[in-house]
């Protein structure tokens, strides 16, 4: 009795196996470029609409009720008196918090609370803190819907991206580095001034600026807290009213199924506001490139 | 003469340096010993958010719950803040989340999935360079504009080929919270089958396996709890995300399963109440909190969830 070997079929199971995984390798790549046709389609709409809009009136302007000849300046202003409030708050916060959780905390209770904490608040949806913001911010310290209460809300949304990347851009740092420091006669403190921070500056960079796109970039708290989007004044302090980009577009998309205009200078918001996130993003990189050693 | 002058000088400065340097020194050891408690200080007002978050949702609950039962609010299918005759049940709230979180799963998973496989076992390091990028891009782009997307591009297409939609409905925020998650599925994913070390995917392959096969028997049971906690994380992103639903599928808060009409997420409703002139004190008022509450402990227990899985059932290779 001898076992027989059926080539044939062998031969047409190997063949239906190699033409499947080919098959579906082309699935799987065609899956893959399917956000970047989305992505295609969407900056398509964007700047075919936007573009003819935005002129130098549109970017200095004013409001005004006549969409013909709205302006998208305090805007502009809102978003930068933003980060003016999130770049400092979020810097001090999230690098205090990551230099105590990886070079102070002893590896105990508390650091795993504070921990396990961090991980739970990068989940909360955006409008939640939107809600803490309006109850404890507007309405407790009675600021109300101000450049500080919205940048202090945003801060405190974006706090978690900037620990967590912080945390690691220390961690990346060599151990020999802060031994010769100590070894030479630093202080603790010292060694993290001089040695550590210097050598994580770029990763706290990178994450900080990823944490600020983020921030300008969200609208769901900024409802919630009682941002208008129609605002004549400027704003040209913390305790100033105003309203940020992101505002500008859903208030405008919201108005264009009134008049369709709205549509394309919602558009045209869109370009002027992912030129600033690309701006970012693009120095985050840069910065990535550029400064980041390897040890 | 001139030459002992100079000395007593020079001992002079060396005896004040040494006190300058004492001095200096426990100076600098009041800083060392203060360093710490500061940051300590900083690192405590995360947790003091959560607190912040938990206990300003708790007490206005409560005070919500005093004025609505939680029977009526949890099973009740009518909800009508705004009427003479107020009635506040969740139930079209959970049903419009749901729903919309499936549509976007079901785009998201498959998609993101297949996107993952490719970037983790197929692509060359050069379609890999060129790809990921643009899926940060995707990641990248704010919600607000992925809203306005829905609303005034993907409703009017699907409206060529379904006329009864409506100009608010919950497939297009769906369809495009899907295409918005796809990034972040893909990206766990990939991380979590690029863990899986190169002696089994090359053990697999000697043996005479096709890559699909290496894939599907080898690599996806192996990463498994990383693939299904990013799933889990989809979900809870889904649920509690809030523009695209706020601008796209409209106010509607009927409790119906048709997705071709206007539906009210969670979220959508807290945007609705709090971005329109509700008086602090009332009712609806106080309903904005018990909906953010139920938002709030949902994805709180997905996202526990999510890290459960991944931690407990990891392979340890």
């Amino acid at each position: 009795m001898t076992t027989h070997i059926h080539s044939e079929r062998v031969r047409n199971r190997m063949k239906r196996r190699v033409a499947l995984n080919k098959g579906l390798s082309g699935v799987f790549l065609l899956a893959t470029t399917f956000g970047v046709f989305v992505l295609g389609v969407l900056f398509y709409q964007i700047l075919t609409e936007g573009i003819p809009y935005i002129n130098l009136d549109f970017l200095t302007g004013k409001l005004s009720t006549m969409p013909e000849r709205a302006g998208i300046m305090g805007a502009i202003l809102g978003t930068l008196w933003l980060m003016a409030v999130v770049i400092p708050v979020t810097i001090v916060l999230g690098v205090g918090t990551a230099i105590y959780n990886e070079l102070y905390a002893k590896q105990g209770k508390l650091q795993k609370i504070i921990q396990t904490n961090i991980s739970n608040l990068s989940g909360v949806p955006s409008i939640v803190y939107g809600i803490l913001g309006m109850t404890i911010f507007a309405s407790l310290l009675n600021l109300g819907s101000v450049v500080l209460a919205g940048g202090l809300t945003m801060s405190l949304l974006v706090l978690p991206i900037v620990i967590v990347s912080s945390q690691e851009a220390l961690r990346a740092v060599p151990g020999y580095l802060s031994e010769a420091s100590i070894g030479l006669g630093a202080t603790k403190w010292q060694t993290i001034k001089n040695i550590i921070l210097p050598a994580a500056l770029p990763g706290i960079l990178t994450g900080a600026i990823l944490a600020l796109s983020r921030a300008i970039g969200e609208t769901a708290p900024l409802v919630v807290l009682g941002v208008p989007a129609l605002l004549l004044p400027f704003p040209g302090g913390l305790f100033d009213r105003f309203t940020v980009l992101p505002m500008q577009i859903y208030y405008w998309t919201l108005d264009a199924s009134l008049v369709e205009e709205y549509q394309f200078l919602a558009s045209a918001t869109i370009i002027v506001l992912l030129a600033m996130l690309f701006i970012l993003n693009g120095t985050a990189i840069v910065i990535r490139n550029k400064f980041q050693r390897r040890y | 003469m001139v030459e002992n002058n100079k000395e007593s000088t020079s001992t002079v400065r060396v005896k004040s340096m040494i006190e300058q340097n004492r001095q200096k020194q426990s100076f600098r050891a009041v800083g060392e010993k203060a360093v710490p408690t500061v940051l300590l200080v900083i690192a405590l007002i995360s947790i003091l958010t959560t607190i912040g978050i938990v206990f300003v949702l708790i007490t206005e609950t409560f005070e919500f719950f005093n004025r609505v039962s939680l029977v009526e609010f949890f099973t009740g299918t009518v909800l009508r803040p705004l009427s003479q005759d107020p009635k506040f049940g969740i139930l079209p709230l959970i049903n419009g989340t749901i729903i919309s979180s499936v549509i976007a799963m079901l785009v998201a998973g498959p998609i993101g999935m297949m996107t993952a496989i490719y970037l983790s076992e197929y692509a060359s390091d050069k379609a890999r360079r060129v790809l990921k990028p643009v899926l940060e891009l995707l990641a990248g782009i704010p919600t607000v504009v992925y809203g306005f997307f829905a609303f005034t591009f993907v409703t009017p297409f699907l409206r060529q080929f379904i006329p009864e939609m409506g100009a608010t409905n919950i497939l297009a925020p769906g369809l495009v919270m899907g295409v918005m998650i796809i990034p972040m599925i893909a990206s766990l994913s990939e991380d979590a089958m690029n863990s899986v070390p190169n002696d089994m995917r090359e053990g697999a392959l000697a043996l005479g396996s096709t890559k699909l096969e290496v894939t599907f028997k080898v690599i996806i049971p192996a990463a498994f709890s990383g693939i299904v906690a990013a799933f889990v994380l989809g979900i809870s992103r889904a649920v509690g995300e809030t523009m695209i639903v706020a601008i796209a599928s409209g106010s509607s808060k009927n409790f119906i399963f048709d997705v071709t009409q206007s539906m009210q997420t969670m979220t959508a409703y807290v945007v609705e109440v709090a971005g329109g002139d509700t008086s602090p004190g009332s009712t609806i008022y106080y309903s904005l909190y018990a909906v953010a509450m139920t938002l709030f402990i949902f994805t709180l227990l997905m996202n526990i969830l999510a890290r459960y899985i991944a931690r407990r059932f990891r392979e340890e290779y």
